[in-house]
């Protein structure tokens, strides 16, 4: 059951972005085609499940600690600018890795990297482990599949996106109000799938 | 007060250790990257239009530097630029004559009778697909924009229900000629000034009946010039090839129809660009 909630829950029901709202940005910004929505989409896969693993594996375990005089600082208050930091210097670490040791993916996902550094979305799925104790598997499981959720949303909408280029839209419709439009109906589509787990 | 000690400490460790750890994979996965693909890169014009074959202006700033292709294969660069970037790698600049894309069709909502009224998608392919279109001639431009949003360079414009090209925007790089389903798009010498507006194989009183300036394939043209024109069926074709015909050789064939003539000079209208963003 626990793992229903981590998985589909994470897809479906408690969407990122159609149900938490976190990772506008993106989600707005880079849908207008459905060639560069998969790329983000595959970013943002990996950058979550990797913040995951490592922002819990940082909470769990290193923000407790024992001083030499018996007393014990507890240093969670500091989570949020320490995901930040740490998120960050991770994707510019894997990014380093990347242009070296795989060029295509690279090519594939260069230039997103950068940009979901410090996405909400993935702040949000680090500042919600924390919040729920998830253990390091757990929240590896939740990342990843929350990542799938926000490439889910992403290309459902650049599709509907490409689709609404081509339609007959009247003048003050167009552009980014029948966009901000459309996220709203898909957004009230998934409030269906509530109670699902 | 010892929080307050610890946590400063443990930020500032975290932020040193981070930035020791960045400073290290970048020194370790050090990717030796061509300074002159930067340089060439900077020197093409970056609409990574993909006319010179290739994904993007990086890349073929990389296949030049790599003696690929000649810096002459982009067909968008102006000779200067090309010149400048074959100074910079000190090799030939190699070069193919300028193109430009004509749509070879007259029929306007003034010239051309729309049949049947289409209410689908504003799309030319999905226009083409239901019946022959909305327009009376099966072989005509629709009007929907296909091509004007493939141009990266705005260079396309609807006017009155047919797509005209900016000849002095349109830099030839070839996208929007896979677009047309008509496949009315040529690319031609941009240095030709006369063109035949019809690209309909059909007979000359078929076409009449739907068009007002198709190419009946009376052959008059033919006769003025018999050497730069070519006629198929009943459709003629400016022969580029040969050198281009003059104003009194245009005004002896007296096209009948109006068919073969100059592309229109057009201004470019502030409507242009929201047609292409749109």
């Amino acid at each position: 059951m626990r793992y229903l909630e981590l998985t589909v829950g994470a897809v479906l029901v408690y969407n990122f972005v159609l149900s938490r709202f976190l990772g506008i940005c993106p989600f707005l910004g880079v849908s207008k085609r459905l060639e560069t929505a998969m790329g983000m989409s595959g970013a943002v896969i990996f950058v979550m499940t990797l913040a995951s693993a490592l922002t819990a594996l940082i909470y769990n375990y290193l923000l407790v600690i024992p001083l030499p005089g018996g007393v014990t600082v507890h240093l969670e208050f500091l989570q949020i600018i320490l995901f930040i930091l740490v998120i960050a210097a991770l994707v510019q670490v894997v990014e380093i890795m990347l242009q070296k040791l795989s060029p295509p993916l690279y090519k594939a996902l260069g230039i997103y990297l950068p940009l979901i550094t410090t996405n909400c979305a993935v702040l949000g799925v680090a500042a919600l482990n924390a919040k729920s104790g998830n253990s390091v598997l757990d929240a590896t499981i939740f990342g990843a599949f929350s990542g799938v959720g926000f490439a889910l949303a992403l290309l459902l909408f650049s599709s509907l996106r490409e689709r609404l280029e081509l339609a007959d839209i009247p003048r003050p419709f167009q552009g980014t109000s029948i966009a901000l439009i459309t996220a709203g109906i898909l957004a009230m589509a998934f409030i269906g799938f509530s109670g699902l787990c | 007060m010892a929080l307050f000690i610890v946590a400063a400490l443990a930020m500032t460790v975290v932020g040193l250790l981070l930035g020791c750890v960045i400073g290290l994979f970048a020194k370790i996965f050090r990717v030796e990257t061509d300074q002159r693909i930067e340089l060439v890169t900077e020197l093409l014009p970056n609409a990574n239009c993909g006319g010179c074959g290739k994904a993007g202006c990086a890349d073929f700033a990389k296949s030049v530097v790599e003696g690929e292709n000649p810096p002459g294969k982009c067909p968008v660069s102006s000779r200067e630029a090309i010149s400048a970037i074959a100074r910079a790698l000190g090799i030939e600049a190699g070069g193919e004559f300028k193109q430009v894309a004509v749509v070879t069709c007259s029929g306007d909502h003034s010239k051309m009778k729309t049949e049947v009224r289409y209410n689908g998608v504003t799309d030319c392919v999905s226009a083409s697909l239901i019946a022959g279109g909305p327009k009376g001639c099966a072989y005509g431009c629709l009007g929907m924009s296909s091509c004007s949003r493939a141009c990266p360079f705005g260079a396309i414009e609807i006017r009155n229900g047919l797509a005209v090209v900016h000849s002095d925007l349109c830099v030839g790089c070839g996208k929007c000629v896979a677009t047309c389903p008509r496949g009315l798009i040529k690319l031609v010498p941009a240095d030709a000034p006369y063109h035949v507006f019809c690209n309909s194989p059909e007979k000359g009183p078929a076409k009449k009946k739907v068009c007002d300036s198709p190419c009946i394939g009376c052959r008059k043209c033919l006769k003025a010039m018999p050497e730069k024109m070519t006629v198929t069926g009943f459709l003629a074709k400016v022969n580029y090839s040969a050198p281009a015909p003059t104003a009194e050789e245009i005004a002896a064939a007296a096209c009948p129809t109006g068919c073969l003539r100059a592309a229109l000079p057009v201004k470019k209208e502030q409507e242009v660009s929201e047609v292409v963003n749109g």
